[in-house]
């Protein structure tokens, strides 16, 4: 392609060709996929009110609607890129993963794959607790795709990979979870398709599997093979993808080079500002409470639109709660405008939890020592109890720190020094 | 194949396209055959699964058939005294019934269920999802292997001979499986939608079992309203292979292999034409 960027108008205006030069690995020509979703359905909690309601009106036909998951999307995939796939929650990431890997078919539209397909949509797909090891690598490694005599040829490597040697003959119900992951990913790192389709799995285990992971996933890029990775991990997609694809409400935004898709994503992501949140449809949960508003608050408690560095000021979180709820947890991540994760506001390292009735109510977080270079940080709230994630949104609010003379030196540091500002000085022996 | 799959081969066709499909599909035999592995494996999964953590093990294969046969022949043999086949016990003539039975009733109920209970599956990879329903087979057909054996064991004890006749005992075998195959493949495509047919499939199944010539010999008299029952010609069929006495009516056998077979293309097709929804749904 001679451009990198191609805008979406452009695309539908067919800058493609139909004819496909052989180095193509992917080749994706108007894409949708819709789904019916029932309009209007009443939710009934009992089975006795369902019936009471069925019994009423016997005959009443659920009203549907079409939702367009995706929605004409074209791009090609050169063989050997690693393609990072971004995008809200609900903006169709993981609808255009399914129909890649063939688990469900598109509503209109063409793929065509030029090579063997193999995708990893979750860590230890069909992994049996009372099997032991063994008995779980040839059956996940079946279910991946792979022959018989292909996992008996990798089976030390797996072995080896995983570092769970010694119980290999132990059912995996026994594992400790990050054994668990370990075996799982494992088995799905030696699968060896041309293709291969990743989502989300680098957000399982610990630091130092994550590394091994990502290594691996750099290994296969590196072998020539076209990887198409769907993350939330900004970081990882920095580092692993050299193109982005970024999706925004079943639609193609952009689809450039990474540090352009993550700009924009960033740019876009940053539009929202507290007072939209309980409008918001983007968000994940089961909705039994939800998070109404998010704001900023001074020390005396006075509404602000944005904070200095280091300023003492509260997160004020309003909710609703359609059920009490004994052990709400509130949580607030903090991350930089590329994704990168700065901390986690968490009321469970503090054993704090809150016991709230129905209705609304407001949480209030005081934050202090919060030293961020000035600029734009999103936050993502994450409303939790020991039932359930009830709510969580991504880029909730824009956390705004004032460009200040921070060092009172007129000097000001950029992204690439960091988010963190410490308190230090440089001296002469 | 292959020279399509190495990596360093230069296509110039797709190796694989992928568009919307509609209406009734062709179903792919080669690609069935290439998960193979997987059919395997499943299988074993399912066999290795039922008896771990069981203390008696493999022994309930065999006892399970004992206990319903030894019940079944005192309550229709001594209690409602109903004549068996002359010359066998009413207890063997029981278990030779039941032995057909259970192989198509397990086929039923482990198909009907096979999408549900890999929902996990279904809706996280790709393969012929023919594969689920087929890989059950396996696990049926060693049951009936294991109980078999016992019905030989207890055919010498009798001194039961069977005749020329036993050479067709596959072909029963055969055709009760395809008969639960396909209305098991039907309703497991049904379930994925609407839940209410694995609450309404246990209860026809018993209606049908008590239907069916299992523990009893057709009454001449309704002969032909059994006859209309595809397993009564399968029952028969297959009980004439074993324990010899009157052979069935061809034109009932007919009837019955044909109805088998239609019910086993038609619910594997349409099984291939509902299965681009499941992900969707389940």
């Amino acid at each position: 392609m001679s451009s990198n960027v191609l805008s979406a108008p452009e695309i539908a205006a067919g800058v493609f060709s139909d004819t496909v030069s052989h180095d193509v690995a992917v080749s994706v020509r108007g894409l949708a996929k819709s789904y019916s979703i029932a309009k209007n359905a009443v939710q009934h909690s009992t089975v006795g009110e369902a019936l009471m309601h069925k019994m009423r009106n016997p005959f009443a036909k659920v009203e549907r609607d079409t939702f367009w998951a995706l929605s004409d999307i074209s791009f090609d995939i050169q063989k050997g890129d690693v393609v990072g796939i971004i995008g809200r929650n609900g903006a169709g990431k993981s609808t255009l993963l399914k129909i890649l890997s063939r688990i469900t078919e598109p509503t209109k539209g063409r793929i065509d794959l030029y090579g063997r397909v193999g995708s990893l949509l979750e860590v230890g797909t069909g992994f049996h607790p009372e099997l032991t090891g063994r008995e779980n690598i040839f059956l996940n490694g079946a279910i991946l795709g792979m022959q018989k005599s292909e996992i008996a040829r990798q089976f030390d490597a797996i072995v080896d990979f995983s570092g769970t040697e010694q119980f290999l003959d132990t059912p995996v119900k026994r594992y400790s979870s990050g054994m668990y992951v370990r075996l799982a990913f494992a088995v799905a790192a030696h699968l060896n398709p041309e293709i291969l389709i990743v989502d989300e799995v680098l957000a399982v285990g610990d630091a130092e599997f994550q590394r091994k992971c990502m290594g691996k996933m750099q290994d296969v890029a590196d072998t020539g093979r076209t990887v198409l990775l769907v993350s939330h991990n900004m970081a990882a997609i920095h580092n692993l993808c050299g193109k982005c694809l970024y999706l925004r409400s079943g639609t193609v935004a952009c689809y450039a080079d990474t540090d352009k898709s993550l700009e924009l994503y960033a740019a876009s992501s940053s539009g929202n500002t507290g007072g939209t949140i309980a409008s918001r449809t983007d968000r994940n949960g089961t909705g039994e409470v939800r998070c109404l508003n998010l704001g900023l608050l001074d020390a005396a408690r006075q509404p602000i639109e944005s904070i200095q560095s280091g300023q003492k000021f509260y997160v004020e979180v309003t909710f609703e709660s359609r059920v009490p709820v004994p052990d709400l947890m509130m949580s607030i991540d903090v991350d930089t405008a590329n994704g990168s994760r700065v901390t986690t506001l968490y009321s469970g390292f503090h054993n704090k939890s809150f016991d709230v009735g129905q209705g609304v109510g407001k949480a209030l977080c005081l934050v202090d020592g919060l030293n961020l270079r000035p600029d734009d940080y999103k936050l993502n709230i994450n409303l939790v109890g020991n039932r359930g994630h009830y709510d969580f949104i991504e880029g909730a609010m824009t956390l705004s720190v004032a460009e200040t003379d921070v060092f009172q030196s007129g000097q000001i540091p950029e992204r690439g020094h960091g988010p963190l500002l410490a308190h230090y000085k440089w001296m002469s022996e | 194949m292959d020279t399509l799959t190495s990596p360093n081969a230069i296509s110039p066709k797709p190796h694989l396209t992928i568009q919307p499909t509609a209406g009734w599909q062709a179903i792919n035999l080669r690609e069935l055959w290439q998960f193979r592995d997987l059919l395997t494996t499943l299988a074993q999964r399912d066999v290795k699964l039922r008896y771990r953590q069981t203390a008696l093990g493999v022994i309930w294969v065999v006892l399970q058939p004992l206990i319903a046969a030894g019940i079944f022949s005192f309550v229709f043999g001594k209690l409602a005294k109903l004549p068996a086949l002359p010359g066998v016990p009413y207890f063997v003539f029981t278990y030779a019934g039941l032995l057909l039975w259970n192989a198509f009733s397990s086929t039923l109920g482990k198909t009907s269920g096979c999408l549900l209970a890999n929902s996990n599956l279904v809706s996280k990879v790709y393969f012929p999802r023919l594969a689920l329903p087929l890989s059950t087979v396996f696990s049926t057909l060693i049951d009936f292997g294991v109980a078999f054996m016992l019905m030989i064991v207890m055919m010498i004890a009798y001194h039961v001979v069977p005749g020329a006749a036993v050479l067709l005992l596959p072909f029963w075998l055969l055709l009760a499986m395809m008969l639960a195959l396909g209305i098991g493949l039907y309703a497991s495509a049904l379930v994925v939608s609407y839940r209410d047919v694995q609450f309404v499939l246990p209860v026809v199944t018993n209606f049908v079992m008590y239907g069916s010539p299992i523990f009893y010999l057709v009454p001449a008299k309704y002969k032909l309203l059994f006859g209309f029952n595809p397993l009564t010609g399968l029952l028969e069929g297959f009980r004439w292979s074993l324990l010899g006495g009157p052979a069935p009516a061809w034109s009932i056998v007919a009837y019955a292999a044909a109805f088998a077979v239609i019910v086993f293309v038609l619910g594997a097709f349409s099984f291939k034409k509902m299965e681009r929804k499941f992900a969707d749904v389940i």
